[in-house]
């Protein structure tokens, strides 16, 4: 990847790359590099919340809404005897319409019946609309001409000053002290407004709050990402981060984590490539931490789940093997038997190979010239499974009115629906009943 | 369970019940005046008036779309009134709503949320711990201790999203008890539950009831309300009846609650049976 970057860029070295993302640089470079990585970090936590709240989408229109802001603040900032070029005016510009879009949005929901997706789109095209018209005329208008503006659309990191580095520091700091100390709160929000209501929680501050810190975050990054991609670091991280952990604390480290490295990436490559936007990178950087998450991460990434279920698969049908066989009274599987078993269940020649590759695999049998002998290992599985079965199908009859309608007969799962006590009591059940009860290691294995 | 013999109660009227308290009705932990709630100017709720005897086991029963859980909801200002009075205590809620614990319904959150049992239950405990302070040590020891007290304990590090409805229901339970609350509102609590949560449940509500509590709980099963409850409120967008389950709980009642549906009826006749042998 740095091979192909530094042909990318025509004049790079390899020695250049090492030595940005070392943060061996100019200052202007390394303050940029450190302020972005920051910003990164302070919106993968506030982005965390933001999606746990279901809010992610919200942010978009918070930051499209924020150019007519910019825009307004450079024309009437002379008026008010400031200076339009300051990073700070600008951006309170910035947060005034931003705000505006947010409560436009909330205005719409409890006015019309529209849908929240919808309410978003409109506020959002048209506070950019808005800003792209007022910022034409501010090209066309304003004496002192508007050169920068256009920046906050895509975003200029490398070209920014210390003291706007610092600036956004500032607030990217400011909302992640904030979002930890009120991380207790956030949740509860989060998870249970109602209860956290009745709770005698003040919802509607802690949600002001949770925006505020949303706002603060967008705003800083508005200079160095811009404000169409900015967006893009209070969702892409958190979402990566979900795939991996259970665990909130962890889920949010990590998002912090991913948003710094792309912050970091970001800006140090775009600090490498001028023409290369930071916000571009930054948000590609991400991209690809989401995309590996999502294929990768071991509990909800897509590949581990694949694997999961054809696991389950494959242990469900050999126990149907093993099953057919005990219920049999033989220990030798022929060929015949389990295309014959295959055809019964719907299985395709492959899988049937795949399963008797299993067995023999998980020393449940061995094969032979025509067929599978099964070994003392699976001749117990046999057993279990044909116990369980019966079990299982007794307590369809007498309880199936709150079985879940999702359990499969497999063994797993109905050890995981009948407690102990239940499993005695079926036990005594069946016996009653003059069924013959397999002997052997009872039901669990 | 132990029933009030208290013969000359009037059914359909709850004003019985204070004749026990002293004067004040402050010592009803919850009094309702004349609230009316509706959405979209619709009424759901007409015109309720209620004071809740104290610790008591009260089921809300009503048909759907009676406003059973939009009368709790609108007791703890989670709807909005359009007109009426609630007290609790003799007090506006704000003053006293430490004292009052909450089962939301299941549905009304997402469970795919990234904390376990027992972070649910801490939920519980936050308004003990305030503002921008973690939860201690001793904190996660009393949620253990309500988590054993639903038979959740060996789940306490499940996440949630793995937990079964009934175990979900049970966690709610937990936090609830970790509110340590003097008056409980449970919507809907048995809903869509296993056999062994219905009986965790039921234990509770016997327990909070030995510990002096009051609870308030909407109900569906109209066949359990003789064997779980002392009191009833039956509502059909307004009170129907309320009042002791032996006095109110009656065949006329219920008819006047659900109308002519006849297969409820039906139903209904059993546990009013078993009601009325009940109070022999």
């Amino acid at each position: 990847m740095l091979g192909t970057l530094a042909s990318a860029g025509g004049g790079v070295t390899v020695g250049e790359i090492v030595e940005t993302l070392l943060l061996r640089t100019g200052f202007n470079t390394r303050m940029v590099i450190a302020g972005t990585t920051l910003l990164g970090i302070a919106s993968g936590v506030v982005g965390a919340f933001a999606m746990l709240r279901k809010r992610s989408l919200m942010t978009d229109a918070l930051s499209h809404a924020t150019l007519p802001g910019i825009a307004l603040a450079f024309l009437f900032a002379p008026v008010f005897g400031l200076a339009s070029r300051s990073l700070a005016v600008l951006l309170i510009g910035a947060t005034v319409t931003g705000v505006l879009g947010v409560l436009c949005v909330q205005a719409i929901l409890r006015l019309t019946r529209l849908r929240e997706d919808a309410a978003i789109g409109i506020v959002l095209s048209v506070f950019f609309g808005a800003g792209v018209v007022a910022l034409s005329y501010v090209q066309v208008n304003a004496p002192s001409g508007s050169a920068g503006l256009n920046a906050f659309i895509f975003g200029q990191a490398a070209t920014m000053q210390a003291h706007d580095v610092m600036l956004m520091a500032v607030l990217a700091s400011g909302a992640l002290i904030a979002s930890i100390a009120l991380f207790k709160e956030f949740t509860l929000v989060c998870f249970n407004d109602s209860f956290a209501r009745v709770d005698g929680w003040p919802v509607s501050a802690i949600d002001l709050a949770m925006m505020a810190m949303v706002v603060l975050v967008t705003v800083a990054g508005l200079q160095a990402v811009g404000l169409i991609l900015v967006v893009a670091l209070l969702i892409v991280p958190p979402v990566a981060a979900r795939f991996w952990t259970e665990r909130l604390w962890l889920l949010v480290m990590l998002s912090a984590l991913f948003g710094g490295a792309s912050g970091y990436l970001g800006a140090a490559i775009s600090a490498l490539l001028p023409r290369m936007p930071a916000g571009a990178v930054i948000v590609l950087t991400a991209g690809v931490a989401f995309g590996v998450s999502m294929l990768f991460a071991p509990s909800r990434g897509v590949v581990a789940g694949a694997l999961r279920r054809l696991r389950l698969r494959l242990r469900i049908a050999s126990d149907h093997v093993l099953e057919a066989a005990h219920d049999a009274g033989a220990d030798r599987i022929e060929r015949v038997t389990m295309r014959e078993l295959a055809d019964l269940h719907g299985w395709s020649a492959w899988f049937a190979w795949v399963v008797r590759r299993w067995l023999i695999g998980a020393r449940m049998a061995t094969g032979t010239r025509d067929g599978i002998v099964l070994r003392e290992r699976g001749r117990r599985r046999g057993r279990q499974v044909s116990r369980n079965h019966a079990l299982w199908e007794q307590y369809l009859v007498s309880y199936a009115d709150i079985a879940p309608s999702h359990v499969d007969w497999s063994v797993d799962l109905v050890e995981h629906v009948l407690s102990e006590e239940l499993i005695r009591d079926l036990e005594k059940k069946l016996a009653q009943r003059g069924e013959a009860l397999p002997s052997g290691s009872g039901v669990t294995a | 369970m132990k029933r009030r013999t208290k013969a000359s109660a009037a059914a359909g009227s709850g004003q019985s019940n204070l004749a026990e308290l002293p004067e004040h009705s402050s010592d009803s932990p919850l009094s309702i005046h004349a609230m009316t709630v509706a959405y979209d100017k619709k009424p759901v709720l007409w015109d309720v008036d209620y004071d809740a005897p104290r610790n008591r086991l009260i089921a809300i029963v009503g048909p759907n779309g009676a406003g059973k859980s939009t009368l709790i909801k609108a007791c703890l200002g989670l709807v909005s009134r359009a007109s009426g009075e609630v007290e609790f205590w003799g007090e506006n809620y704000r003053e006293v709503r430490s004292r009052i614990g909450y089962v939301p319904q299941r549905e009304s959150v997402d469970w795919d949320f990234p904390v376990s049992a027992q972070d649910v239950v801490c939920m519980g405990r936050y308004r003990r711990i305030g503002w921008c302070r973690p939860v201690s040590k001793r904190h996660r020891q009393v949620s253990l201790e309500c988590l054993e007290r639903v038979g959740m304990r060996d789940y306490a590090k499940r996440q949630i999203s793995q937990l079964s409805g009934g175990q979900q229901q049970r966690v709610f339970l937990a936090r609830a008890l970790a509110q340590e609350a003097e008056l409980y509102f449970m919507d809907e609590p048995f809903a869509g539950v296993d056999a062994a949560t219905e009986r965790a449940i039921v234990e509770v509500l016997r327990e909070l009831k030995s510990r002096g509590k009051t609870v308030i709980v909407v109900h569906h099963d109209l066949q359990t309300v003789p064997e779980y409850f002392d009191d009833v409120i039956l509502l059909n967008m307004r009170v129907v009846a309320s009042g002791p389950v032996e006095d109110v709980f009656t065949r006329d009642n219920l008819h006047k609650t659900y109308g002519g549906r006849l297969t409820l009826l039906s139903e209904a006749a059993e546990a009013v049976a078993r009601a009325a042998s009940g109070r022999k």
